[in-house]
């Protein structure tokens, strides 16, 4: 434990931090509450005059009938079926890879770690081309299917796997004549279940946040997720739809930063930290 | 197992045997079984493009007299030669090199000083700065930088309003600042997670080493230096990986302040570039072969820092 002027020091530092991250949070928040003149003649970090927040959302979510609400439900469509999906295949890959190693499954899993440096624009273009040819194109399938594939996933399940699955465990399983794939699903899925909680989440903001591959595959904006449609709102800055992007921003992340906040202690930083050996 | 022999003893001497290849044989299977839904995936969304975009960065569409349509002819590596000069590649890759070289120290040093701040203190204040560290991470990089380019525009920016009081005139969206700008919006949104994983680092340090460190005389910030900071060296060079491969492929937070800024072109980043040959120009054989020389960049980048640290970790081990 630091000395008193020590702690001091450290606390002014954190103190400093926590503003620096606060403040555009605090920004939006009043900034919602503003109609879009006054976002310019108020105090751009206080109220202004007329409290303005119920008309702006209700503008948001009546604006194009409802669109808005619609985004919403393709992010979490997006999003929930996506990471559940990468979490269960990459399960079942990390597992292998971490519990039931052969020849050559470094090498294998050694090519899923190498895609996490391909670029996207690598992928999206092909993608596109592909998905066009099977009449993906502009459909839900275009956006889930490459979220189903998740190399991050793999590997941190593999982790998973090492630190919550005893080898002990499964050998005596084997002795009792349990089979494989039985041993997989009764008992190290039920094991890695928390580890794997973890792996849903970061695969689920990873594909909320996703942005350049719905640009791509998605034309038809019933389709779009809430990312896209807030960029289009966004994109003809105009002091007539300030109060559109503002707002649904606002409203966007408020589920997400719920779901943070709630879910806390799920989000596992360990899985990554000691994840490099060197 | 259930198959009865009527010859019990010859069956109990050969039982094992046929027992342990008939379980490797079992063990194969539910390799298979459990590989093969993500492998086939992955085939789908990761191997077939990037063997789709090999192949098409050699081919070129030779333009018929009319200039619409053309057969489709082996070029070899023209389009290689015309993604280094005649796109915003290089420019690009220029430019996203000097943001990390400043940008990813920056961001890991102060998620570094902030992880070791939270980790000597104890109470509520420390667990409410994580919290608030870690918000923006649940802010998508579009709504973070839709935000950022409020808080940057005149009229409706605090920080060009408090400049102006003090009669400095700044433009966060002009020329000289843009690209810091975005470093900023990058910085703000992954500072705090970078910052979790290295105090998760942190935590898992065994309480009694500063105690022994205590005993000889080591203060707060010896023990900080000497012993937090080299245990957690792992997670820094993970998150610098990450670091390095997010910013190569930097694309959503410039792509918003497009609108914002008259400073931002249309291939301000590599992928943007990409993109804007791909699907603005539709010359996908360039566009291909730039995507490829960025994915050998990136590779060349990341795998060079890794062996950096390698190299920097058995050095300070060896002294």
């Amino acid at each position: 434990m630091p000395r008193l002027a020590g702690r001091v020091l450290l606390r002014g530092v954190l103190l400093i931090g926590a503003i620096y991250f606060l403040i555009p949070v605090w920004w939006l928040i009043t900034a919602a509450t503003k109609s879009s003149s006054q976002l310019f003649s108020s105090s751009p970090l206080w109220f202004g005059e007329n409290f303005s927040l119920f008309d702006n959302i209700t503008a948001v979510l009546t604006r194009q009938d409802g669109m808005f609400l619609r985004w919403m439900l393709n992010s979490v469509i997006y999003a929930g079926g996506g990471a559940a999906g990468a979490t269960l295949l990459g399960a079942a890959a990390g597992y292998v890879f971490a519990k039931l190693p052969f020849r050559g499954s470094g090498a294998l899993f050694g090519v899923v770690l190498a895609s996490i440096l391909l670029p996207t624009s690598l992928l999206v273009m092909p993608l596109y081309l592909l998905f066009s040819s099977l009449g993906l194109i502009n459909t839900m399938w275009a956006v889930i299917i490459p979220s189903l594939a998740s190399p991050f996933g793999v590997f941190l399940a593999r982790i998973a796997a090492q630190e919550s699955v005893p080898d002990e465990l499964l050998e005596a399983a084997r002795i009792d004549g349990a089979g494989e794939a039985r041993i997989f699903f009764r008992i190290a899925l039920p094991l890695m279940m928390p580890a794997l909680l973890t792996v849903f989440l970061f695969s689920f903001v990873g594909i909320w946040n996703n942005f350049f591959l719905p640009m791509v595959t998605l034309n038809d904006s019933e389709l779009w997720p809430a990312m896209l449609g807030l960029y289009f709102w966004g994109n003809q800055p105009s002091e007539l739809n300030y109060h559109f992007v503002i707002t649904g921003s606002l409203l966007s992340i408020i589920p997400l930063a719920i779901a943070f906040i709630g879910l806390q202690r799920y989000w596992r930083m360990d899985l990554t930290a000691g994840a490099v050996k060197l | 197992m259930t198959t009865t022999r009527p010859e019990m003893s010859v069956a109990a001497s050969v039982r094992r045997p046929v027992r342990r290849a008939s379980a490797r044989g079992a063990r194969h299977k539910a390799r298979w079984l459990l590989l093969t839904p993500f492998y086939a995936l992955f085939l789908f969304v990761f191997l077939l493009p990037l063997g789709y975009a090999l192949v098409e960065s050699l081919f070129t569409e030779k333009k018929s007299g009319l200039g619409i349509g053309g057969e489709r002819v082996f070029a070899g590596l023209a389009n290689y030669v015309t993604a280094v000069q005649h796109t915003d590649l290089l420019g690009g890759v220029g430019r996203v090199l000097l943001f990390g070289l400043v940008q990813v120290p920056v961001m890991l040093l102060v998620a570094l000083g902030l992880a070791l701040a939270v980790d000597a203190l104890t109470g509520t204040f420390p667990k409410f700065a994580r919290l608030a560290a870690f918000l923006p991470y649940a802010v998508p990089g579009v709504i973070a930088a839709i935000l950022w380019a409020f808080l940057y525009m005149r009229g409706t920016s605090p920080f060009v309003a408090f400049f102006a009081t003090v009669g400095i005139s700044v433009d966060f969206l002009g020329d000289d600042l843009v690209l810091w700008s975005i470093a900023n919006i990058v910085t703000w949104t992954w500072t705090g997670y970078n910052m979790l994983v290295i105090y998760s680092a942190l935590t898992g340090i065994p309480r009694e080493l500063y105690e022994a460190a205590a005993l000889d005389g080591a203060g707060a910030w010896r023990i900080a230096m000497s012993i937090k900071v080299p245990l957690v060296a792992p997670a820094l060079v993970l998150t610098t990986f990450f670091s390095i491969v997010g910013t190569v492929q930097l694309y959503a937070e410039p792509t918003v302040l497009k609108s914002y800024s008259r400073s931002i072109t249309g291939g301000y980043t590599p992928n943007m570039a990409v993109q804007d040959v791909a699907f603005g120009l539709n010359n996908y054989g360039v566009a291909a072969a730039m995507a490829v020389l960025l994915a050998l960049g990136t590779f060349v980048v990341s795998f060079g820092f890794l062996r950096l640290a390698k190299a920097m970790t058995t050095r300070k081990a060896a002294s």
